[in-house]
């Protein structure tokens, strides 16, 4: 169970340091991909390819992961299926021990940031060391990821050369300038790449028809760690399988100008099993569910399933660029994270994410595989209400005395009039208030007459006291309940009729 | 031509000048107004809480009341967003066929203000004078769901003696976001603190939007600090006649 995002999101937004950090790296990322998307002609053809694929490999899931085992089997690797996190890290742990093996390097990976392997590894006596620059300064400081491509976007430079002063270059005196810094974190990740006899990675991509895993990364440290080591694993999510090799032609345009803002990705590694002379020995692949079959039961919810981790509505989200990463309590984070973590974990884990949005709807519009978070958002938040709250919840009471006065005009004109003195359902709504509205902010009053008064009046003038054809013709096909109706007549209410 | 104007239940009660504002332009651009006095409140609050089964029977209701209207305009993008992009998820949640094709073909006939006028009235200068410093706020639904563009802003530029000026970052969200401006006060206040210093940096007397909602959260922030910066619809100002 997590605190909440609203608390936790209080918590952050507090931090002055943090605010600025994520504006600024939030912005100018921002700035860069909207350049780079701009050049291309066929932006919006690529998206809809990039979301036809992604949509094709969940529809036949089942399928391309028999497929995919085929394959790799076939080039010399081993598949190892892992219905949880707990599996997967068993699997990984298994084969370092088998090989003797008490430390890994790591590729930057997302996937097993979900099962938590580095802690699962330590308490099997492995030393895992995270190799991609953000992950190593995360990792030093004991810290969590905020970010799926920029996990330590909530550091600046200074906080970063007064943590590597204190853990990898003790004794030195480093400047804050970036090469300073990534010249100490080269010279200690170096050894371990020339030491480690076992790589671990995450996957962008597996290939069902070529068994083709592709990892994507801007530092070559992901190159180093499934190349160096005599032993590679690779723990990748069922939902990133491709069918056909051909579809990397899509992908591999939509991700780096939507994650990193580049034209094309630095470094793009693709393997295929083993090979007799070059790289690792043996290769293991472990695919791994926890919690993806349960999200692709859900209709609307399962197009989270398609995301290919880019990042774009992190950036791109008004709440996340100022809340940052860890108000989401989760390795998922942003918009994507708020529609995939309740999912993946269940719902009553996390129940507060899908509201972790004003519905702006930028993410969506900047969503390279056209996940419509949104909609995905508004349909978990009626699961929540169904599935996990309850029907005495104070808001859902509010909100059924809500749809009963819209259900009548009557009914509505009633509570438009005890509006006006502060009372009745209106005066209920979850923005009244004793919500919290006024904390911050004035709220308008109630204006004397209301605008269906007003057209009452004027068409009243016009028409010599006479009721209005509309009118008429509009009360004659309303069709009320009229038990109903007499019901709410009887309760107290005046008839409309004496608005005037 | 014939307009049934679909007020919604926020500018019913807490903004009627706005519905006045809309009557005014488009009796004076001679189209004739009509108002079905049975609609109430087109359910954009339940179904963005998860409460879709309430507002499903509130496009239930919608379509009864709307159904042989011609052409229909809401002073609000996000109700009519709620309308023609929102209603057909309703119905297909609930299984619901005729719906379904219901409100497809309502969808079709339904406006935001800015669209009505550009689109099918085709029109941008209304004969509106306001000689004041405006800046305009595009609010995410009418940008994002309904794509009105620079609908608005083609309007506002034809209003004699305007001073209009462009705020910065205009396209992120002021914050208002429904309940999420409660259930995530802090957030909500966050975003709306960097719309407000945009604002500002303006030096605007008025901000413009189509929406009373996003407005309402902006003005109610605005007013408590005596920031001496008003808000007012879009209608309203197309509305002026110099005041």
């Amino acid at each position: 169970m997590t605190v909440g995002f609203p608390t936790r999101a209080r918590e952050e937004l507090a931090n002055a340091q943090l605010r600025r950090n994520m504006g600024k790296a939030t912005a100018t990322i921002r700035a860069k991909r909207a350049r780079v998307v701009a050049e291309l002609d066929d932006w919006e053809a690529l998206r809809s390819a990039g979301a036809g694929i992604k949509a094709r490999a969940l529809a036949t899931l089942p399928e391309q992961l028999e497929r995919l085992e085929a394959s790799v089997t076939a080039a010399g690797g081993v598949v190892h299926w892992a219905r949880d996190a707990a599996e997967a890290n068993a699997h990984v742990a298994r084969i370092a021990h088998e090989h003797g093996v008490d430390e890994v390097v790591k590729v930057k990976s997302i996937a097993t940031e979900e099962t938590q392997l580095n802690e699962a590894l330590a308490a099997e006596g492995i030393t895992a060391h995270e190799t991609d620059l953000a992950e190593l300064i995360v990792q030093l400081s004991n810290d969590a990821p905020s970010h799926i491509l920029v996990p330590a976007i909530h550091r600046n430079r200074e906080e970063i050369r007064a943590l590597f002063e204190r853990t990898i270059a003790q004794g030195q005196q480093l400047t804050s300038d970036p090469p300073a810094l990534t010249e100490a974190a080269r010279r200690f990740l170096r050894e371990r790449f020339l030491r480690a006899r076992m790589g671990v990675s995450g996957a962008n991509f597996g290939v069902a028809e070529t068994g083709t895993i592709c990892v994507v990364e801007s530092e070559g440290n992901g190159r180093m760690c499934t190349t160096l080591p005599e032993v590679l694993v690779t723990v990748m999510g069922i939902e990133k399988v491709l069918p056909e090799h051909r579809d990397l032609e899509v992908m591999l345009q939509l991700l780096p100008r939507s994650s990193t803002a580049e034209r094309m990705n630095p470094y793009t590694s693709l393997w295929t099993g083993v090979s007799a002379d070059d790289g690792p020995r043996e290769f293991h692949l472990v695919l791994l569910d926890n919690g993806r079959t349960d999200v692709l039961a859900d209709e609307v919810g399962r197009q989270a399933l398609r995301c290919i981790r880019c990042s774009a509505c992190l950036n791109s989200c008004p709440v996340y660029s100022r809340t940052g990463g860890h108000a989401y309590e989760s390795v998922y984070p942003g918009p994507i994270g708020a529609i995939l973590t309740p999912q993946l974990r269940g719902l009553d884990e996390a129940p507060t994410l899908p509201w972790a949005s004003s519905l702006c709807g930028a993410c969506y519009e900047v969503c390279p595989v056209k996940i419509d978070i949104p909609s995905v958002l508004i349909h978990l938040r009626g699961r929540v209400t169904r599935e996990v709250k309850s029907s005495r919840d104070p808001e859902a009471v509010s909100m059924a005395i809500v749809a009963r006065a819209f259900a009548t005009r009557r009914r509505y004109e009633t509570a438009q009039r005890l509006a006006r003195l502060g009372r009745g359902p209106i005066a209920r709504l979850p923005l009244g208030p004793l919500a919290g509205w006024t904390a911050t902010r004035d709220l308008p009053e109630v204006p004397a007459e209301s605008f269906r008064q007003w057209w009452r009046r004027r068409g009243e003038a016009a028409a010599g006291g006479e009721r209005s054809e509309t009118e008429r013709g509009e009360a004659a096909a309303g069709g009320e309940p009229s038990g109903t109706e007499r019901g709410e007549a009887a309760a107290g209410d005046e008839p409309s009729g004496t608005e005037r | 031509m014939r307009i049934a104007l679909f007020i919604t239940c926020f500018n019913d009660t807490l903004f009627p000048g706005t519905g006045r504002a809309v009557v005014e332009v488009l009796e004076r651009l001679g189209h004739e107004v009509d108002f079905p006095v049975e609609q109430t409140c087109c359910g954009q609050m339940h179904g963005n809480s998860g409460y879709q089964p309430e507002a499903t029977e509130l496009a239930r209701r919608f379509v009864r009341v709307f159904g042989d209207a011609e052409r229909i305009v809401s002073p609000s993008g996000s109700c009519a967003a709620m309308v023609r992009e929102q209603y057909p998820s309703l119905a297909r949640l609930a299984g619901d066929e005729q719906l379904g094709r219901d409100v497809a073909a309502l969808g079709e006939r339904t406006f935001e203000f800015s669209e009505l006028l550009t689109d099918e009235l085709g029109v941008e200068d209304v004969g509106a004078v306001f000689p004041h410093r405006v800046t305009y706020h595009p609010t995410c639904h009418s940008l994002r769901l309904l794509n009105v563009g620079d609908k608005p802003l083609r309007l506002l530029r034809a209003v004699r003696d305007i001073d209009l000026v462009e705020l910065p970052e205009a396209q992120e969200c002021c914050g208002f976001g429904g309940t999420f401006a409660v259930k995530n006060a802090d957030t909500s206040m966050a975003m709306l603190g960097d719309k407000l210093r945009h604002v500002r940096e303006t030096l605007a007397e008025v901000v413009v939007a189509g929406d009373n909602s996003c407005l309402m959260h902006m003005g109610g922030a605005l007013r408590r600090e005596r920031a001496g910066v008003r808000t007012m619809h879009l209608a309203e100002v197309l509305a002026s006649r110099g005041a």
